[in-house]
């Protein structure tokens, strides 16, 4: 294989950094929200299968087996958190998520 | 420049450009079609480092059931999401600020770094030679990380409990199935016997 471990890690470290810019400025919208966690947590992936073709040990591979499906139980359960949310408020505006303030 | 190495820079360029544009399109939908393909081009990337049931399985799980899910919710509230777009240039100083503090300290950390002489020698799952990546991973996954495997599989349960009771919604009004009521019902009760005269009709 010609392209280095370096070269994978640089591209899942720019992903991880969209990743993150996307929580700050999408701070608004919970569902772009939940889409850069999705994107850091892709990034993740792309890091434990590079190590493990590169190393070659399966293990990472296993790991981002269960990232993956820890991610899908993440969505799932965010997605039906912020249904129930706006079926309960009518938006889905996060500065309005202040019930418990006191 | 070979395939391989002009299929990564394809797949790597695409897969940022899409990302971007994951945050930085105005509407929802648009993000998550963005999204669809930054995984459908993070499968190309593990296909070229050898992981073609991960690939696969990306594919499958986060296109057919994540990204699908993202698309169900996005259509099915009624938000005007053009308001959500307020605050984006104004944090943008602080965003790129910190973005650009953590690419730089990442792509530091890569600069000097490489792979320790003894991190080869100690893997603990070696790749099988000649076995195909699905059969290697299976085999792994169903004897050394069989409780894990099983622990996931509870997760799933927990998250498709905790979604379904989330989201569950008991109307008023609405006829249900009573069991209780109906299995006590008897011939006594349900049954009335009614002594009709001949040709007078009920």
């Amino acid at each position: 294989m010609t392209v280095s471990l370096v070269q994978f890690l640089i591209v899942a470290a720019i992903l991880f950094t969209l990743g993150v810019a996307g929580i700050i400025l999408n701070r608004k919208n919970i569902i772009v929200v939940l889409m850069s966690v999705e994107l850091i947590l892709l990034s993740v992936n792309i890091n434990l299968v590079a190590f493990s073709a590169f190393l070659g040990d399966l293990t990472g591979q296993i790991f981002a087996l269960f990232i993956l499906t820890v991610a899908a139980a993440e969505a799932a359960i965010g997605l039906a958190i912020l249904v129930t949310y706006y079926r309960n408020r009518g938006s889905i505006a996060v500065e309005d998520i202040n019930m418990m303030k006191g | 420049m070979n395939v391989a190495t002009l299929f990564f820079y394809l797949f790597s360029t695409v897969m940022i450009a899409s990302a971007f544009m994951v945050i930085s399109s105005r509407n929802p939908v648009h993000s998550v079609l963005f999204l669809i393909l930054a995984f459908f081009n993070a499968a190309g990337l593990f296909l070229l480092l050898g992981a073609e049931f991960l690939a696969m399985i990306l594919v499958v799980v986060y296109v057919g059931a994540v990204a699908v899910l993202f698309l169900f919710v996005v259509m099915m509230l009624d938000v005007d999401f053009a308001e959500f777009k307020q605050g984006f240039l104004q944090y943008l100083p602080i965003g790129g600020t910190i973005g650009g503090i953590v690419l730089a300290e990442l792509v530091l950390v890569l600069g000097a770094w490489s792979i320790g002489p003894g991190s080869i020698a100690s893997v603990t799952t070696p790749t099988p030679p000649g076995m195909t990546n699905t059969l290697a991973l299976g085999r792994v996954l169903y004897t050394q990380y069989v409780y894990l495997f099983q622990a996931s599989g509870l997760i799933l349960l927990t998250a498709m409990i905790g979604a379904i009771v989330l989201t569950l919604r008991h109307k008023v009004g609405v006829k249900r199935q009573n069991v209780e009521v109906q299995n006590a019902r008897t011939p006594a009760e349900a049954v009335e016997i009614r002594k009709v005269a001949s040709r007078q009709g009920v």
